[in-house]
């Protein structure tokens, strides 16, 4: 493998994709420059904008308690409104949809419904294409959609969720990427988005102080997914037992709204009283405790470390993981009690992360930010979720708490690739004034051009044709 | 036996104004001119096949020559194009055969290079012929930079971009991509990628991905896009204080495959585009003129595909009120396989800088040495072809 070829690896397997700076960042030791990227995290930054000032944002990226504030007063003041209308019998205006066609760039008047929520999420996507763009490689952003991925949530679950998004990948997923696993997961189950996503915050002890009536209960949404989804897998050993004592354990985890903290909250008169024992463990009631160290041990269960292992090599090398990569890089989250700097290392190290055949397909936000950066072009924030959109991978959207898929066979759908076809026209006619797609292609695809498409590329019959078929070649399709 | 040097072809006669005073622009006129573009190289011996040569029926598939529209005894018309005929009967629209830009290679980025940006060789893209021929007219006129000129589609062309101003353009409702790209794409994957292929392929059958090769294209396909632009910049143009100057561009002549098909198609919408223009223009169609230009011609023999690859000499089309149509302006060069460029390609015979330098300097009032410098630089031994208009 020529170094080329290994640097383009580099950046298209395990970073964002390659920009007119070239492959130099990764043309030294391609795993050093991945590693090194991993030691000087960005940093999410965006000045406040219009809609923020007047919504009396403190900050363009503030953090939970604050936006959970913002969140009550905004239903205060839409109940409010409804009940004027309702008054006038006038009837409501249209909520203008984010998926509308708005090929002009141009915005619908923002309806109040929309405000606080869009407010919100243009300056998160806003930072977010900021950073995308500046970043060398791109392998700490990469890893950041994979745990987003990992640990979804989605706004389709309401305007909590919506709003809150962001700032649950800014707090619960970034900042913990790189070290342990056990505070990677506590993170993301205890944080607000997390805790209405899957319904945790209105799940109560059947035996708790809050529910003397008797009338409330438990809700086993979170503690299945954490079992299923997050931490053991669904083959990880457990029972509907486990499930059921499991989520009364984390009874009584819920959100703090008063603006102060952290935004979690533990109540301990919705918390079920008692020891419970989860995969033959018994764990006293400690109240909050409880269910911390029930984490804890999950945390390090060799079926979670089987789990993101298989997820982690299936995500970057194959959709096939070989076994014995698997078992190394479980192996090593186990030594290492979870050390995900130290996984990443050894998935880096293995020499079957570079040679496996590039046959994954980007996924549409791989493969719209990889586009971006080729032709090193800005785009708008809503443009960009519109895109998104299109393609089928809507930004925090997953169609339930498993997340997206990243299998090849997903992505790789007649309606798909029809999408993928319209954007890079789109954005080859945008950019094709003043770029020669011979260029484009030996320059993007350097390391990896096959005859066939320099060939391809060179007959093509037009500027943009030529540009939209180097971001429609299998080596800029595939990773 | 045809001597290439002595068969007139124009109906007209082929220099017959050549006697006309150095401009025929007079002062007091409101001239409008139209730059239409066909990237991807237009089989000129398709448009307007030579059915008079001897040699052309052994290069060609018979069809051509049963359906085409007679212009005289040597030419014919594509049968997609009976407004340009019925033009061409009325005098307001000629045909530039045998002609060509000073480019000789066959890349299409290049080719479009030479022949917007005006001039002889590739890797001037920045400013284009058309955008400095503006500059060159002077402020005062109502055909200069004073003036926006019309640059209709998401891209403004090569041929009008520059610092005399522009209004942009482009119609709402204009396909998502080039229909070429999916067959395009099809031949890509198909060498390199079998398991993309076959979803690009599924996709094409089901009518889900527009493909030049699927005739369930939605929006009207090209020739609908075509019209749309052509309609659009009629209505602007029409207008009295609307541009005068205007430079489009149609994608979509690399006819390597099927071509007569995808011909049909195109030269359709060329020529419902020219009708669109002449109806849209109204009163103003009487002084307007239409110049209609691709990069270069094709191979005079069909490939394999039945299409034809890149080649040299092409036509060029003039329409408009104001053109001395009714003619076919050729120098012809002959079919023979050692008449022709290569052995493969029709070999140039008139240059369409001097094609466009006559249509500058009569129609619009331009100078011909800043046409020989400025608009077409290093063009001094080219001279504007007279009586075009």
């Amino acid at each position: 493998m020529s170094p080329d070829t290994r640097a383009a690896i580099a950046f298209s397997r395990f970073g964002l994709g390659i920009t007119p700076r070239g492959l130099g960042a990764a043309s030294g030791e391609a795993r050093e420059a991945l590693l090194a990227e991993l030691k000087s995290p960005p940093t999410l930054s965006m000045s406040l904008s219009d809609a923020q000032r007047d919504l009396g944002f403190s900050s363009a990226l503030p953090p939970t308690p604050e936006l959970l504030t913002q969140l009550a007063a905004y239903n205060r003041a839409r109940k409010e409104r409804r009940e004027i209308k309702a008054q006038n019998q006038t009837p409501a205006p249209d909520i203008p949809s984010m998926a509308a066609p708005d090929m002009a760039g141009k915005q619908p008047p923002l309806m109040d419904d929309q405000r606080l929520p869009q407010a919100v999420s243009f300056a998160e996507v806003a930072a977010r294409l900021k950073v995308w763009g500046d970043a060398r490689i791109g392998f700490h952003e990469r890893l950041v959609m994979f745990w987003a991925n990992h640990f979804a949530v989605s706004v389709d679950k309401g305007l909590p969720v919506r709003v809150l998004a962001g700032a649950y990948e800014r707090e619960a997923i970034r900042p913990h990427i790189t070290g342990r696993f056990r505070d990677l997961l506590l993170a993301a189950e205890r944080h607000p988005a997390m805790q209405v996503y899957l319904d945790n915050d209105a799940s109560i002890g059947p035996n708790a102080r809050a529910n003397r009536n008797g009338k409330r209960g438990l809700n086993e949404n979170l503690a299945r997914e954490i079992l299923e989804l997050h931490t053991l897998g669904v083959n990880g050993g457990y029972t509907q037992a486990d499930v059921t004592r499991f989520a009364k354990v984390i009874t009584g985890w819920g959100i703090n709204r008063s603006g102060q903290g952290d935004g979690f909250r533990f109540n301990p008169n919705a918390h079920e009283p008692g020891p419970q024992t989860i995969l033959g463990k018994t764990y006293a009631d400690d109240g909050e405790a409880q269910g911390i160290r029930v984490l804890e041990d999950l945390a390090r269960h060799p079926a979670t470390a089987k789990h993101i292992a298989t997820k982690l090599v299936r995500h970057f090398v194959s959709d096939q993981p070989p076994p014995a990569l698997v078992d190394r890089v479980s192996q090593r989250f186990l030594e290492t009690d979870g050390d995900l700097s130290a996984v990443y290392a050894t998935l880096i190290a293995a020499e079957e992360s570079w040679s496996a055949p590039r046959a994954k397909l980007r996924t549409p936000q791989e493969y719209v930010i990889a586009s971006l950066r080729a032709l090193d072009t800005p785009i708008q924030p809503q443009r960009f979720l519109q895109t998104l959109r299109v393609l089928g991978q809507p930004l925090w959207q997953p169609p339930g708490p498993n997340g997206f898929s990243d299998l090849a066979s997903v992505w790789a759908t007649p309606e798909g690739l029809n999408n993928r076809l319209d954007l890079a026209y789109q954005l080859s006619e945008r950019l094709a004034e003043r770029t020669d797609p011979r260029v484009f292609a030996e320059e993007r695809l350097k390391g990896l051009i096959s005859e066939t498409t320099r060939r391809s590329v060179a007959l093509a019959e037009t500027r943009p044709q030529g540009l939209a078929l180097v971001l429609l070649s299998p080596e800029f399709m595939r990773r | 036996m045809i001597d290439r040097r002595s068969f007139l072809v124009a109906s007209t006669g082929l220099f017959a104004s050549a006697v006309l005073p150095q401009s025929a622009f007079a002062a007091g006129r409101d001239p409008r001119f139209i730059v239409i573009i066909l990237r991807g190289a237009l089989d000129g011996l398709a448009a307007v096949p030579p059915v008079g040569d001897p040699d052309f029926a052994a290069l060609r598939p018979p069809a051509w020559e049963g359906e085409a529209l007679p212009l005289n005894g040597f030419f014919a018309l594509n049968p997609a194009m009976p407004n340009l005929k019925r033009l061409y009967g009325a005098g307001q629209a000629a045909i530039v055969h045998a002609s060509a830009t000073p480019y000789r290679n066959r890349s299409h980025f290049d080719g479009q290079d030479v022949l917007e940006s005006g001039f002889d060789v590739p890797g001037h893209a920045d400013t284009g012929w058309l955008n400095r021929l503006i500059l060159s007219l002077g402020q005062g006129s109502k055909i200069g930079a004073a003036q926006k000129s019309l640059s209709v589609g998401t891209l403004t062309p090569l041929v009008i971009r520059g610092e005399a101003p522009l209004l942009g353009w482009a119609p709402q409702q204009l396909k998502a991509a080039d229909p070429d790209l999916a067959p395009r794409l099809l031949r890509l994957y198909g060498e390199t990628d079998p398991a993309l292929m076959t979803v690009l392929q599924e996709g094409i059958d089901t009518g889900k991905i527009a493909s030049g090769m699927n005739p369930m294209m939605g929006g009207g396909g090209p020739a609908g896009a075509m019209v749309d632009m052509a309609k659009g910049a009629a209505a602007l143009m029409g207008r009295d204080d609307g541009p005068r100057i205007a430079a489009m561009a149609f994608d979509g002549w690399d006819t390597h495959t099927a071509e007569q098909r995808r011909l049909t198609q195109l030269l359709g919408g060329l020529d419902q585009s020219l009708a669109a223009f002449e109806q849209g223009l109204g009163a103003k169609w009487a002084d307007t003129v239409v110049l209609v230009a691709t990069e270069f011609g094709r191979t005079a023999r069909f490939n394999g595909t039945q299409g034809s690859d890149h080649g040299q000499a092409t036509t060029a089309f003039l329409a408009g009120g104001a053109v001395k149509g009714g003619r076919v302006i050729a120098d012809w060069p002959g079919l023979k396989a050692a008449q022709l460029y290569e052995g493969r390609d029709l070999t140039p015979t008139t240059d369409l800088r001097a094609v466009v330098m006559g249509v500058a300097r009569d129609h619009l009032g331009a100078d011909v040495r800043r046409l020989q410098t400025d608009v077409f630089p290093g063009a001094l031994s080219v001279k504007p072809l007279d009586g075009l208009v």
